[in-house]
């Protein structure tokens, strides 16, 4: 801890209150469309307030950032400080595990204990006594109330759209990683490409998770609506396909940094950030894949 | 822009050098920077000190609020049937009292100690992440703004308790469940980034010399306490969001006739809610293995055992959450299993009360407040938690479950457990905040007021409980009035009470008699190394430390 | 133990109330009159001591050492400087450990106790309601819905509140003495737990979900508890009443009620007039509706809306049918086609219609409600 002298402590900022106005604004919208929308309530003054407090949001990331980026460039931050932000980086990504982890561990119960129970297997059996006729199976192909929850006519299997996903998932990995060694090694050149290829395959995915949504919903009555599988099929796939856009935008802005010069080969954690951000949405996936989709 | 070239290295530290934070327009050099003036200050700061202050305000704010709501709730139970409020309200009462004391007093108030603490314990100039630090506290009044504007809404405020169990808190919820939820996030969002900027603080910004071994127990707990934050905030993010897609997204996450189950909420949201209860208690068990040893005047007992314990304490804590669910018919296997775990928090628990009676043990003790404080809390708290060991009993939690004695329990190990851990870690260091000794006088009488009403507003709780009194009810058999009579004369003793703890400090801010750097002769630690009031820039350059 | 238990108990008490005059109070848990109550009140008097003992020695060294050891005492005392100790610290994790198996002990062997699960000779289907229990009695094929009979005067202040206050239903639940009863728990909209001290059961009654317990009581007598899981506005107001009878007066009572469910039935063919279903839609509404809709029909608005002068009551009748046979889903408005009669449905409906001002002079027959139950 020698180099503790010169830790940048910045200056007073607006930016903090400006982004909670913004996600205040954001939020309150948000729940008013909702709850409006529920009661049948106009929603036109609930959707002006969320995007007022997303244009608020998208100003103070923009300045937020900006300002972290100039100050960088201008040398202020010190090798700690480097470390602050990767302490809060990995930290931060650590917290989107256990979000993740609440999901799966719904799907869990749901498959191990919930089914059952209603199927009249296992401790809470004599459950089935108020379902009678339902069967527990998984993939969940009959809704113990199958008016209030119509189950799908199908799924998706694993073995077409879901394993090119796959593919293209774990090799954008690999293709960041190229980028990362072009650039430790200064190749910048070499960086653009691997990285605008890592992009490319970031929006193929997307458009095929799209495409698959639109399939479920259109051709297998597979929707929020139909059940505890449709539940978590979406909720999982859902939350991983935002993160996925999410970071696809953070390696666009990378890129968009490469083009203007920022980075060097010693000093560039914005791009590793991202990196890092990428190899988790991928390692999700993998999880994924496994239990949603294979298992 | 200059970056500063540290001349003098001063020991202590206290130099008010630091960074100039703007480029070149700026052109001032080593100076020493005061806070800016009027509104600006509080809104645009980076500075930790300011930013704890403001945590400690809300907190206190925000005591006084929930403390007011469960004002409510005690003149209802001051008598059998129905007088002041209606059942509806009466639900609204204790649901918000629960979320604001757990959310909006507790947590903000350690966060606030943390912002003051832990760059002066570790001798850093300020928290790891300045600007990000100012978020985490903005939208803390954020989230209550929305919170507390439910109860003006249609149909009313939460009214299913602060555990919001589905399916009572998603079919058959209130239209402002969904500003709810939203709340929930953004405290979620605040509580995780100042746990982040926690944890970056202690393991990145220490001072030469501070090895973790050798940091001060207050700054150990609250690194655990934010790994637990960051750990465990994201699931209730979770489980909040599964309510929301089930309210308006048709899901049926916790709807058997679609395949869910409302006890999957449970097991979320207890995933998160049993580790939460102990982010409650853990930074007051560091502030209180301070204050013992300063006032005690002997150096704290079985330092790396305290330690173990507390990791031991956050790791059993992940695995125990169905100890509140030992009546929703979980399979003998997990009882049992879920039984020893929570049996097994009492080794490392038991070995901190030890500890703290080891160090007093041929001391040289003086009773100021905050030690009065403090022994007060490992007494009562010790009581608390021999409760919970008693919850922890499957078979005999199935006739404590859901009644006073649960209620006792909890306010036994939060209110002389968590609120007076914060009052002493106040008294500690209010002459390190302000500069100025607090009226002794007017807090021991703070100390004996709040001491007798907590005990006459909770104790006889237990009796209620094993009597049979249910919890969560506005009006209760005549069997159960004359202690309920005593309870709440305890509780409008104590919330009284608490409007002293206000005079007193207001009285500290504006004067009293000057504060030493060190006002208590057996305190140790950098803290007590700057003068009092501390600088607004402490540690610009690190002290080192041997 | 126990007489020693409620000795020191009755002590404590004394000490700390000297002027009050309690009439009915305890301090402690009662023993219940179960086995399984028994068993968890020795459990619980067992860990209580533990704890009191505990407490005594750490508090005893920790007041010791704040009396002997204080500075006002010797102004110059000197502090020692210990801060390390191998061997007690050993000591004090292990002894604990060692404490909490002594405890882990019977605790384990009175939860393995309740899980006996051989067979049970009665079944009893337990429903929770918002805000009543109902009991279906599965092997009889009747059942009926108990609900708190406490008045409003009592619960406003406006009267003198009787002995069991709050604890009083119209139809308590009626099991036979020494004989094994299951009960088969589940719930109809929101989590609600049952809980009858005495023997000390409590589990939580899920909606879509059943939860078995059995019990079997030895002592005639009425047994009280509540609800306890927060259920809604009156989760405070659903109490758990048992009458255990010996087996002769619980097999006649079985008689009566299959006879009069048979009787029931035969009611839906017979002809109503305005006046008989007005009387017995009064009591239908007390007991099923009034807890939402109030009494006097005005509601708890929002959350319950009036009936008095509402629209649907003074006009639309397809919809006032549809509403009480099928529910409206996502509210707290259940469906009761399955919960009520053909003869209550049609008299509650027609006393909806008739009652406080709604004269609509409409009325319906159970037969009507019949075929539009049946009409899919
Ligand atoms: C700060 C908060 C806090 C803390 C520290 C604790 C600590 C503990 N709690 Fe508590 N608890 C709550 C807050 C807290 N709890 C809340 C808010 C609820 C209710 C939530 C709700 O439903 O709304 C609750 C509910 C609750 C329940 C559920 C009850 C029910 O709903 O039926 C249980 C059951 O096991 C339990 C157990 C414990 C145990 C075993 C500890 C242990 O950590 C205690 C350990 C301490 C000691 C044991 C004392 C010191 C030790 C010694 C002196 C050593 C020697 C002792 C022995 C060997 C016996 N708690
Ligand atoms: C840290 C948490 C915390 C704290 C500090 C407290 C503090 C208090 N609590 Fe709270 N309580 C909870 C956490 C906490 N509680 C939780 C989690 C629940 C469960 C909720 C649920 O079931 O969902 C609960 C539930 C709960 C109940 C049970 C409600 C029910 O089951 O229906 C009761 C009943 O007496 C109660 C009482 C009190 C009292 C009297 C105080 C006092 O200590 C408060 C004292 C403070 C003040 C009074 C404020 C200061 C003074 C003023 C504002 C001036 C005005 C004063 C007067 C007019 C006298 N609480
Ligand atoms: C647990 C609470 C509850 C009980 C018990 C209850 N209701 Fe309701 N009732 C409601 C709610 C909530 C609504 C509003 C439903 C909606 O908004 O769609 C409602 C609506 C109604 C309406 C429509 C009113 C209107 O003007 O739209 C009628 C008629 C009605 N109930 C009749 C009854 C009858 C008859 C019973 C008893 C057999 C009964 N209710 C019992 C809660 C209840
Ligand atoms: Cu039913 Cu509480
Ligand atoms: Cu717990």
């Amino acid at each position: 801890m020698a180099d503790n002298q010169t830790y940048y402590v910045p200056e007073q900022s607006k930016w903090p209150i400006v982004a909670t106005v913004g996600l205040g604004v954001m939020m309150y919208g948000l729940a008013s469309i909702m709850v409006d929308g529920k009661q049948g309530v106009d929603t036109m003054g609930a959707w002006i307030t969320f995007w007022i407090g997303s244009a608020i949001m998208v100003y103070m990331l923009f300045g937020w950032f900006g300002n972290v980026i100039k100050e960088s460039r201008s040398g202020l931050y010190s090798a700690q400080m480097d470390r602050s932000f990767r302490w809060g980086m990995s930290w931060f990504i650590f917290s989107e595990v256990m979000f993740f982890a609440a999901f799966f561990g719904a799907l869990f119960y749901a498959r191990m204990f919930a089914i059952p129970w209603l199927g009249g297997e296992g401790d809470k059996g004599s459950t089935n006594m108020l379902w009678e006729g339902f069967q527990a199976t998984w993939p969940l192909l009959n809704t113990p109330d199958p008016e209030a929850y119509p189950a799908p006519s199908g799924i998706i299997g694993p073995w077409g759209l879901p394993l090119i996903n796959t593919v293209l998932l774990v090799t954008s990995s690999f293709t960041l990683t190229v980028a990362h060694h072009a650039l430790k090694e200064s190749h910048r050149q070499k960086t653009k490409i691997w990285l605008a290829a890592t992009i490319a395959l970031a929006l193929v995915f997307v458009c095929v998770q799209g495409y698959e949504y639109v399939h479920a919903y259109q051709d297998l009555g597979l929707t929020l609506q139909s059940g505890i599988y449709g539940s978590t099929f979406f909720m999982l796939t859902g939350f991983h396909g935002a993160h996925v856009i999410l970071g696809t935008l953070m390696l666009v802005i990378m890129l968009i940094r490469i083009q203007k010069g920022h980075f060097t080969a010693e000093n560039h954690f914005g791009f590793e950030a991202a990196a890092w951000y990428w190899h988790f949405v991928d390692v999700v996936w993998l999880g994924l894949f496994v239990f949603v989709y294979v298992l | 822009m200059q970056i500063n070239d540290i001349t003098s290295l001063n020991k202590q530290a206290v130099t008010g050098v630091f960074m100039s934070a703007v480029t070149d327009t700026h052109a001032q050099d080593d100076h020493h920077h005061g806070p800016a003036k009027g509104i600006t200050r509080w809104l645009l700061t980076t500075n930790h000190k300011d930013i704890g202050s403001m945590y400690l305000i809300f907190s206190f704010t925000m005591f006084l609020l929930g403390g007011a709501m469960a004002m409510v709730i005690r003149a209802e139970l001051f008598q059998p049937g129905l007088q002041i409020v209606q059942p509806e309200f009466f639900n609204q009462m204790t649901t918000m009292h629960g979320l604001i004391m757990v959310f909006g007093a507790v947590m903000p108030a350690f966060v606030g100690l943390a912002n003051w603490m832990l760059p002066l314990m570790v001798g850093a100039p300020d928290m790891a992440l300045p600007r990000m630090n100012n978020w985490s506290f903005w939208l803390l009044p954020c989230a209550f703004l929305i919170l507390v504007s439910t109860l003006f809404m249609e149909g009313g405020a939460p009214n299913f308790g602060w555990t919001f169990y589905a399916p009572l808190s998603t079919t058959y919820g209130p239209p402002s469940t969904t500003f709810f939820i939203f709340a929930v996030h953004i405290m979620g969002v605040s509580s995780i980034m100042g746990a982040i900027n926690v944890v970056a603080t202690i393991l990145n910004m220490r001072a030469p010399g501070m090895t973790l071994m050798k940091m001060p127990l207050f700054v150990w707990t609250w690194l655990i306490t934010a790994f637990l934050l960051i750990a465990v905030m994201p699931v209730l993010a979770g489980v909040v969001t599964m309510m929301l897609m089930d309210i308006n997204f048709g899901t049926s996450f916790f709807d058997a006739s679609g395949g869910g189950d409302p006890v999957l909420f449970q097991h979320v949201f207890w995933f998160f809610g049993h580790p939460e209860v102990y982010i409650m208690i853990l930074p007051a068990f560091g502030a209180v293995s301070h204050i013992i040893p300063a006032f005690s005047r002997k150096p704290l007992f079985g330092y790396a055992s305290m330690v173990y314990a507390v990791g031991a304490i956050a790791l059993l804590s992940f695995v125990v959450w169905a100890h509140h669910m030992f009546t929703v018919g979980i399979p003998i296997a997990g009882q049992l299993f879920f039984m020893y775990a929570t049996m097994l928090i009492a080794v490392p628990t038991g070995v901190k009360v030890f500890n703290w009676v080891a160090t007093m043990f041929r001391g040289s003790l003086t009773f100021e407040a905050p030690m009065l404080f403090a022994v007060a809390f490992v007494i009562l708290f010790t009581i608390g938690g021999f409760s919970g060991l008693m919850l922890a009993i499957a078979p005999a939690d199935f006739q404590y479950h859901d009644t006073y004695f649960v209620v006792a329990h909890f306010h036994y190990v939060l209110v002389p457990g968590a609120i007076f851990g914060i009052f002493a870690s106040a008294y500690f260091w209010l002459p390190k905040w302000t500069g100025h000794m607090y009226d002794e006088t007017l807090a021991k009488t703070h100390f004996w007021l709040s001491f007798v009403g907590m005990n006459l507003a909770f104790f006889p709780m237990h009796f209620l409980g094993l009597a049979g009194m249910p919890r969560r009810i506005p009006d209760y058999a005549l069997q159960f009035a004359d202690f309920n009579m005593v309870s709440s004369i305890g509780a409008f003793m104590f919330g009284a009470t608490q409007i002293l703890f206000l005079v007193i400090v207001v009285k500290c801010v504006r004067g009293g008699e000057k504060a030493s750097a060190k006002p208590w002769d057996g305190a140790e630690g950098l803290e007590w190394t700057v003068p009092s009031p501390a600088p607004y820039h402490t540690f610009a350059t690190p002290p080192e430390v041997k | 133990m126990r007489v020693q238990a409620r000795r020191a108990g009755a002590l404590l008490g004394g000490l700390m109330f000297p002027a009050m005059s309690m009439a009915d109070w305890t301090l402690n848990m009662s023993p219940g009159v179960t086995g399984t109550s028994n068993e968890i009140f020795d459990l619980h008097m067992t860990i209580l001591w533990i704890c009191v003992i505990i407490g005594v020695v750490v508090f005893g060294i920790m007041f010791w050492s704040i009396f002997a050891h204080r500075k006002s005492r010797d102004p110059d005392r000197k502090p020692a400087n210990f801060h390390e100790n191998t061997l007690v610290e050993i000591l004090w994790t292990v002894i604990p450990l060692v404490i909490l198996v002594v405890m882990a002990i019977p605790a384990t062997a009175t939860l393995v106790d309740m899980y006996d699960t051989t067979e049970a000779e009665i079944d009893i289907k337990v429903t929770g309601y918002q805000w009543r229990w109902k009991y279906d009695y599965i092997d009889e094929e009747f059942g009926y819905f108990s609900n708190i009979s406490t008045s409003d005067d009592e619960i406003y202040n406006r009267t003198e509140k009787g002995e069991n206050y709050l604890l009083d239903v119209d139809n308590p639940m009626v099991i036979p003495t020494n004989t094994r009863v299951r009960l088969l728990l589940t719930a109809n909209d929101v989590i609600h737990s049952w809980w009858v001290p005495a023997f000390g059961l409590k589990k939580d009654a899920i909606p879509g979900f059943i939860n078995e317990i059995w019990t079997q009581v030895d002592e005639p007598g009425i047994y009280r508890g509540q609800c306890t899981e927060l259920c809604g506005i009156k989760h405070g107001f659903m109490p758990v009443v048992v009458k255990a009878v010996p087996r002769e007066e619980y097999d006649a009572w079985i008689n009566e009620q299959t006879a009069a469910a048979q009787a029931e039935a035969e009611l839906t063919e017979k002809d109503w007039t305005m006046a008989e279903l007005m009387e017995r839609g009064e009591k239908a509404y007390a007991s099923a509706c009034a807890a939402c809709h109030q009494p006097d029909g005005t509601g708890a608005p929002p959350a319950f809306p009036a009936l008095k002068g509402s629209q649907m009551a003074l006009e639309d009748m397809q919809g006032h049918i549809d509403i009480v046979v099928n529910g409206s889903s996502g509210t707290a408005m259940q469906a009761f086609g399955d919960q009520l009669s053909e003869v209550d449905l049609a008299a509650v409906i027609t006393y909806e219609r008739n009652a406080w001002g709604n004269d609509t002079g409409e009325m319906v027959t159970p037969k009507e409600i019949f075929d539009y139950k049946n009409q899919e």
